[in-house]
């Protein structure tokens, strides 16, 4: 017995020992990102890497839902199980506050970042507090909203002529919001299970609040002064009111049962032939010109937001920018990991495969406009976005906004004045309680 | 006190020839599971009561200052809050009296000699041995507008179950009473198979109605066990989280330990959802409190 006992300790003990050996061999790197196609695509960008330097690269996943709590969880814990991350644009506030994410100014300025990359991702994705010229990430997957829409519905002669008899201007690409909606009223046909249009409506984390902020913002509006935490006749102003009625309108127009819509939804909108319209992150648009995953591929066309009223055009951000996590133990690794991230080769190689590149350089390169059918309008898109508030308690601003917004989107409580003075109210509370404001 | 109602030590056994006593062993068996119980219950229940009365983010590296009652006041000030009390309280009362409703029907239905009870009633549990994420996963195709099976069966056309505020609720409290009226059931069955047959035949020789003998035999008898089954329920619908959370998104299906999941892990104010957690804990412990009450009353009886 006592020797069955030893020897297994043993075989233990030498089993421990090869695997400390292997370990200390390899060196490994974790990067944490959502479960989404992009995420898939810098896995097979980091196998290159992996070839190259023998550091073997792992991108770990975690639905949408579930990123920033888990993230968060980790971090707070002071946990080293990521040494990256492929944060979303606001958590910046929080995590450079907090001391989870390590400054990456140096890097930045040793790099000349600033110019490289396109000079929104700059300003939402690294810098935090906003122009102070500090940076922790490196931008590195750009995101706006966009649309698709159904080129064979739109180029159908019979609707072009029953379209132009009803509003009297041609059928088309909206040209501005007003547009955007009479086009969706116009294919809005429940009888023949076609709808409209397709948006974000889901309240958990921020879809819904992307879809308003692109009512929002090409209506001229903005969510508050980020610099000074003012927020009274801001949030609540006349052309927030305006937008926030239009997005109400649109809600009309989608399909049944598009109360918990997000990106999977919006996409199937235009699979499933149940939009003419549909509201989606660039990111989601690789799968709609693939005709293994949208039977429609070939009659799939794509736009830019549109403009509001008064010509203001612009979109909601997404997007994230890569961190080193501040407890990781390859900090060193991690940092050597960025350096070859960010060379234009690289970042090349990245749009190649289906990223979306923050490097002004390859943007501008005609061949990365050329590449697909939506690349000219993320283009150009990438230069008029705007983004959510980035400071810590950004959380608790998105779940207010949630709370006001989504019972008037989807079920009509209250009005659209109302609903805003009401989240103006919130978001003074909040900005008081963090001592932001007097 | 203890060790004299403890049963001695067989001599011959090991332990005893190990030199074990009696209280040895007793201790061996005891103390780790009173050392779990502190370290993981008692420990951070207390620690959270004391971050109630904080501002302590888990998120910040700030400390946390101390607060007072400002936490609680802000919480039973707070209108949402109160709305996520009332969709809880009402979503308990659905769902717990369905699952009575159905759960001590079936268990009627099911008390009596037929053909294949045993393989019956073991189907009839099959529910509520599924993990909640997966029920509430195939609910929600279940449930949906264009391709649901629910609406094809029941002609209901594209009724929106899930996406309509009105009805949300109810349809997490149906999928919750598919899934747990078994446990009523299975309790009520153990229930009323313990009910003496001669007090049927008694019934019956008296010419009893089958009303009366129901509320007269079958339902007295029962109550103690059919309580115990309420007060599980009770406190379970009470914090249900999993089947509201996955199902939908409505605010008016928010239960209050959705809001507390998102106050603690999505905008980490630690402190405040310490507060909220004992808030909810007192009401639970209230609520048990008067259906124990009760309890003993019907044992009395």
């Amino acid at each position: 017995m006592r020797k069955t006992v030893t020897s297994m300790l043993a075989g233990i003990g030498l089993v421990l020992a090869c695997g400390t050996s292997v370990y200390a061999q390899d060196k490994e790197l974790t990067i944490f990102w959502a479960e989404w196609d992009p995420a898939n695509y810098l896995q097979e960008l980091v196998n290159l890497y992996e070839a190259e330097s023998g550091v073997k690269v792992t991108v770990e996943t975690t639905p949408w839902s579930d990123f920033q709590t888990k993230a968060f969880t980790e971090f707070n814990a002071k946990g080293s199980a990521y040494d990256m991350v492929v944060g979303d644009s606001q958590w910046i506030g929080a995590a450079s506050e907090a001391g989870h994410y390590v400054d990456l100014t140096d890097f930045f300025n040793k790099h000349n970042l600033k110019e490289v990359m396109a000079p929104a991702t700059v300003k939402y994705y690294a810098e935090y507090p906003s122009n102070s010229g500090k940076y922790w990430s490196i931008p590195a997957e750009g995101d706006a909203v966009g649309w698709s829409y159904r080129k064979d519905w739109f180029e159908d002669p019979k609707e072009m002529e029953a379209f132009k008899a009803k509003y009297g201007y041609d059928l088309g690409v909206p040209k501005d919001w007003k547009q955007l909606r009479d086009i969706a009223e116009f294919f809005h046909r429940p009888d023949e299970k076609r709808y409209g249009v397709a948006i974000y409506t889901d309240n958990s984390y921020d879809a819904l609040v992307m879809g308003v902020e692109n009512a929002i913002f090409s209506f001229g509006g903005e969510l508050g002064d980020y610099a000074t935490y003012k927020v009274d006749g801001i949030i609540n102003s006349e052309q927030n009111v305006k937008a926030l009625e239009a997005y109400k309108e649109l809600y009309s127009f989608t399909p049944p049962g598009w109360a918990k819509a997000f990106f999977i939804e919006d996409n199937q909108a235009i699979t499933e032939n149940l939009a003419a319209m549909s509201m989606n992150y660039f990111a989601f648009f690789p799968a709609l010109i693939n005709e293994a995953s949208n039977p429609n591929a070939k009659a799939t066309g794509f736009f830019a937001n549109p403009p509001g009223p008064n010509g203001d055009q612009f979109a909601a951000l997404g997007g994230q920018g890569i961190s080193v996590v501040s407890y990781s133990q390859n900090q060193e690794e991690a940092m050597k990991f960025l350096e070859w991230f960010i060379k234009d080769e690289t970042q090349k190689k990245w749009a190649e495969l289906g990223g979306y590149t923050a490097s002004a350089k390859v943007l501008e390169s005609p061949e990365f406009q050329n590449a697909t059918p939506y690349n000219k309008a993320f283009y150009e898109t990438m230069f008029k976005v705007k983004d959510f508030w980035a400071t810590p308690e950004y959380a608790e601003l998105l779940i207010q906004m949630n709370q006001r917004v989504y019972p008037y989107i989807t079920g009509g409580q209250g009005t659209a004045k109302e609903v805003l003075d009401a989240l103006a109210a919130d978001w003074n509370a909040t900005f008081k309680k963090y001592n932001r404001v007097k | 006190m203890a060790t004299a109602v403890m049963t001695t030590l067989d001599p011959k056994s090991r332990s005893a020839a190990r030199g074990m006593s009696d209280l040895s062993i007793r201790n061996l068996f005891i103390i780790p599971t009173i050392v779990f119980l502190i370290v993981f219950n008692i420990f951070p229940l207390l620690y959270s009561l004391g971050y109630s009365f904080t501002d302590f983010r888990a998120s910040s590296p700030a400390a946390a200052n101390f607060v007072g009652l400002q936490n609680y006041r802000e919480l039973l000030n707070d209108l949402f809050i109160w709305s996520n009390f009332a969709i809880t309280a009402k979503y308990v009362i659905v769902s717990v009296v369905g699952q009575v409703v159905v759960g001590f029907g079936v268990a009627l239905l099911l008390n009596r000699d037929i053909p294949l009870k045993g393989l019956l009633t073991t189907l009839l549990l099959l529910p509520m041995m599924l993990s909640m994420a997966v029920v509430g996963l195939f609910w929600k195709l279940l449930y949906d507008p264009s391709f649901g099976i629910i609406n094809y069966t029941l002609g209901l056309g594209s009724f929106e179950w899930l996406s309509n505020p009105d009805m949300a609720l109810y349809a997490v409290a149906i999928t919750d009473i598919w899934m747990w009226s078994p446990f009523v059931m299975l309790l009520s069955l153990a229930g009323l198979s313990a009910v003496p047959k001669h007090l049927y035949e008694a019934a019956a020789i008296d010419r009893a109605g089958s009303f009366y003998t129901f509320f007269r035999i079958t339902l007295p008898l029962v109550a103690p066990i059919l309580m115990i089954a309420i007060i599980f329920r009770t406190m379970e619908a009470f914090k249900t989280f999993d089947l509201a959370y996955i199902l939908t998104s409505q605010p008016t299906t928010e239960v209050i330990s959705i809001r507390l999941y998102k106050m603690a892990f999505q905008e980490w104010q630690t402190g405040r959802s310490c507060a909220l957690a004992y808030i909810v804990l007192i009401m639970i412990l209230a609520i048990t409190n008067i259906y124990v009450k009760y309890l003993n009353k019907v044992k009395e009886r």
